[in-house]
């Protein structure tokens, strides 16, 4: 296929994922913003959000001060910041009405009809919109775009190349949301361990949607280690970095498979697969939790990058 | 308006072609019609037959109006209207091709060569290249307009990427899904060959260099374009690819796609873009549109252009005025369609009447096009056409003029129930190895009332229409 469509299809799913994890995001911030503050106050909090959301140059720049209603609109609604819901839907929509002959009606239905009732929503006065309100339609939508994809399409080339989308996204986005983690959650070895830090830990769990899906699995105390375990190494959590990239190594093998050509990029995916199935979480600690994923951020980018130019870019030779 | 021909009713009598819509109409409450309507438009909306309109502000997806009151023809009709289109759309093409060799036509003095020389649309780069069969022009879009029962005018030719085909035949996917019975009682042809015979008129031009199955592809400007879903619904239909100047390089004699599996060589490029864009390095430095290079490849047999540059140098409104007589000379046929009576502000006679009687008139700038431009002396106050008459005085050579023709009217649905609105037809000829025309065409209906002006940007409609089988 033509590499722009490959791109095209590439960037509906990320910025499907993009959208569910700004309003992961919002759902974070919103509660913790609900508990008592430890150490460094409320502040900080939001500014976490925004650093995890990589839009906090954007959002100082526009308001300054991190006020929360202000970073909700920041990140649901603002067409400035091109990571918010509204920017990410808009231009999955856009991609997709550039490739509509490559979708199915069904996919097309799904993504424009996100896209119309958003157009609704914001027409809504803000005070009547709840933040999780906002974060269970955005999860919703997207929801209905991803069946509709399951349902329905060819599993071709296309269809890996949506889903490698998908992954790369979902790889990097896990490992940031983890990355608050880093910046609020652990703002002195003192708390490691103390109820506050499990009671904050379980708020990303839920944010993720996968607080009972971590209680079947693990039972018992909730410990740093289990959830840092479930959300980095686990194969069977469908957010855990693991399976984001095991998705994405499938995807490029089922190219190489499809096209008769291996690259560079299937080489990485494997040896990325590999390094994270042999790690163990006490090591994740000893390397320190933002390091590794600073680390995983970079890789991921990389393999991003090789996918880029591998397929995308229209240089394949 | 009284005096203008009617399609369906000839002095209270039903016409034959729509005898059997009579009875399909009275059949048909406010309310069951309120509700099919609307069903129409959730159809288009949800194929996605709109046209995108960015910058003006709301939703950037609109639909064009569509009546469902069907327009009819017999198969009479038809015969005589194809043999027209046809003879046309071969006589458009000898010109082309002859203007780009030796001129014959000028040498013989029954052009004006200034007409065709001078003309913005004739493209020097071409001259003395003769593309695949000849053909310059693959899909001419001839609109024509009716006054009785046998009389038809060609209003205009587009020889370059008529445009709304697409219409053409979704109307009929919709009218198909929403009123089968309609097309049990009646026996309607079919009009959905043409993505078939625009696919084998497409393969049929193949250049020089191609031998094997050629790869076509459509070169569409972008998703901002307001055609790009006709664009996209083509190219799905025929099963070829939809490119932009973005996908295409050139190398080594040859045009290449850029592929997830590497370059993919490009034979036929149905373009949907000016001949402006189509090569920087040839015609506008200043495009990012364009493929460079692309112009040697061409000329050079390694891919084929449709419509091929220089063709617009045929449907200019000037140029216009001389297409029966391009019949005569080269077809050795009295022309069976005839042309709207011209005058031509550049001949002093003409721009003297033109002048006098402006009020009665149509005064049309040669290169406007989609409505604009133009002034319909009947319907104007006497500040327009004083303000028109400013515009034509400054420069003549730029203007035409026509009598104002008594168009015809189709039933249409309106508000207050059903009335006449006047239409046009926009048929679209294939020129390859083979003519072909598809019975039926684009029907598009100035919706309102007394109004001359069908253009969708304009506030015209469209209609499915009809042909019916012996």
């Amino acid at each position: 296929m033509l590499s722009r469509t490959a791109e095209n299809l590439f960037w509906i799913a990320r910025y499907i994922e993009r959208a569910e994890t700004m309003a992961r995001l919002l759902e974070v911030g919103a509660r913790i913003a609900l508990m008592p503050s430890a150490g460094h106050g409320y502040r900080s909090e939001w500014e976490s959000i925004l650093q995890a959301s990589g839009t906090a140059e954007g959002f100082s720049a526009k308001y300054g001060d991190p006020v929360q209603r202000n970073i909700e609109s920041y990140l649901f609604f603002d067409r400035d910041n091109p990571s918010s819901v509204v920017s990410c839907f808009e231009r999955a929509r856009e991609n997709a009405r550039i490739v509509r002959t490559a979708l199915t009606s069904q996919v097309w239905d799904a993504l424009n009809g996100a896209f119309q009732e958003m157009r609704r929503l914001e027409r809504m006065p803000r005070s009547e919109l709840e933040v999780t309100e906002l974060a269970e339609w955005v999860n919703r939508q997207a929801a209905l775009v991803r069946g509709a994809m399951d349902a329905t399409l060819l599993r071709n080339d296309g269809y890996s190349f949506l889903n490698l989308g998908f992954a790369l996204e979902r790889a990097d986005n896990t490992a940031r949301l983890l990355d608050v983690k880093y910046f609020v959650l652990l703002p002195s070895v003192d708390f490691v361990g103390s109820g506050l830090d499990n009671y904050q830990w379980q708020t990303l769990l839920r944010a993720l949607s996968a607080h009972r899906a971590f209680h079947w699995a693990y039972g018992g105390e909730i410990t740093a280690a289990k959830i840092a375990h479930f959300l980095i190494l686990n194969p069977q959590s469908p957010r855990s970095l693991i399976t984001a990239v095991t998705m994405a190594m499938e995807h490029l093998d089922a190219l190489s498979r499809g096209y008769n050509k291996s690259g560079p990029a299937q080489m990485r995916a494997r040896a990325l697969v590999g390094e994270i199935a042999e790690t163990r979480v006490e090591e994740i600690f000893d390397e320190g939790l933002h390091e590794f994923l600073t680390r995983f951020i970079r890789d991921v980018g990389e393999l991003t990058e090789m996918v880029q130019g591998a397929y995308l870019s229209g240089e394949a030779r | 308006m009284v005096d203008n021909f009617n399609e369906m009713y000839d002095g209270g009598k039903v016409r034959e072609p729509y005898k059997r819509l009579e009875d399909w109409t009275n059949a048909m409450p406010t309310e069951l019609r309120a509700m099919k309507q609307a069903e129409a438009e959730a159809l288009f909306r949800r194929i996605g037959i709109t046209f995108a309109v960015y910058g003006e502000g709301g939703d950037p997806d609109r639909l064009i109006p569509f009546d469902m009151f069907p327009r009819v023809f017999t198969q009479n009709e038809w015969r005589k209207l194809e043999r027209g289109i046809k003879q046309r759309a071969r006589a458009l093409n000898a010109f082309l091709l002859d203007v780009y060799g030796r001129a014959e036509i000028v040498r013989a003095g029954k052009i004006p060569g200034r007409l065709v020389f001078q003309n913005e649309a004739f493209e020097r780069a071409v001259t003395g290249f003769t593309p695949p069969r000849g053909i310059y022009s693959h899909i001419v879009g001839i609109d024509i307009v009716r006054t009785g029962p046998d009389e038809f005018f060609v209003l205009e030719d587009n020889c370059r990427t008529p445009s709304g085909v697409s219409y053409m035949l979704e109307n009929r996917e919709i009218m198909m899904r929403m009123f089968p019975q309609l097309f049990r009682e009646n026996r309607i042809e079919p009009v959905d060959g043409y993505s078939d015979a625009l696919r084998r008129t497409l393969a049929s031009v193949a250049p020089a260099k191609c031998d094997r199955e050629p790869n076509i592809g459509i070169l569409t400007p972008g998703h901002y374009n307001s055609a790009y879903y006709e664009h996209s619904f083509l190219a799905d239909l025929m099963g070829v690819e939809l490119v932009e100047g973005q996908d295409l390089f050139v190398e080594g004699g040859f045009c290449w796609m850029r592929t997830t599996e590497g370059p993919k060589k490009l034979d036929v490029i149905y373009r949907r873009i000016d001949d402006a864009f189509l090569d920087p390095l040839c015609f506008r430095p200043d495009s990012m549109l364009g493929i460079p290079g692309l112009m040697d490849v061409y000329r050079s047999g390694g891919v084929s252009i449709c419509s091929a540059p220089g063709a617009g140098v045929a449907d200019d409104k000037a140029v216009y005025t001389f297409v029966p007589e391009m019949v005569r000379f080269y077809l050795g046929e009295e022309p069976l369609l005839n042309n709207v009576p011209t005058w031509q502000c550049a001949k002093p006679d003409d721009y003297k009447y033109v002048l006098e009687n402006m009020a009665d008139l149509v005064v049309k700038e040669v290169h406007g096009s989609g409505g604009y431009g133009m002034l319909v002396g009947p319907k104007s106050t006497t500040e327009q056409i004083e303000a028109f008459r400013q515009k034509v005085e400054a420069h003549p050579e730029n203007y035409i003029a026509q009598p104002t023709l008594a168009l015809s009217a189709t039933p249409t649905f309106v508000q207050e129930g059903i009335a006449p609105r006047h239409v046009d037809l926009r048929p679209y000829c294939l020129v390859g190895e083979k003519i072909e025309l598809v019975p039926g065409g684009l029907t598009r209906v100035a919706l309102k009332e007394g109004s001359l002006v069908v253009n969708s940007s304009q506030g015209g409609g469209v209609k499915d229409t009809w042909v019916l089988a012996e």
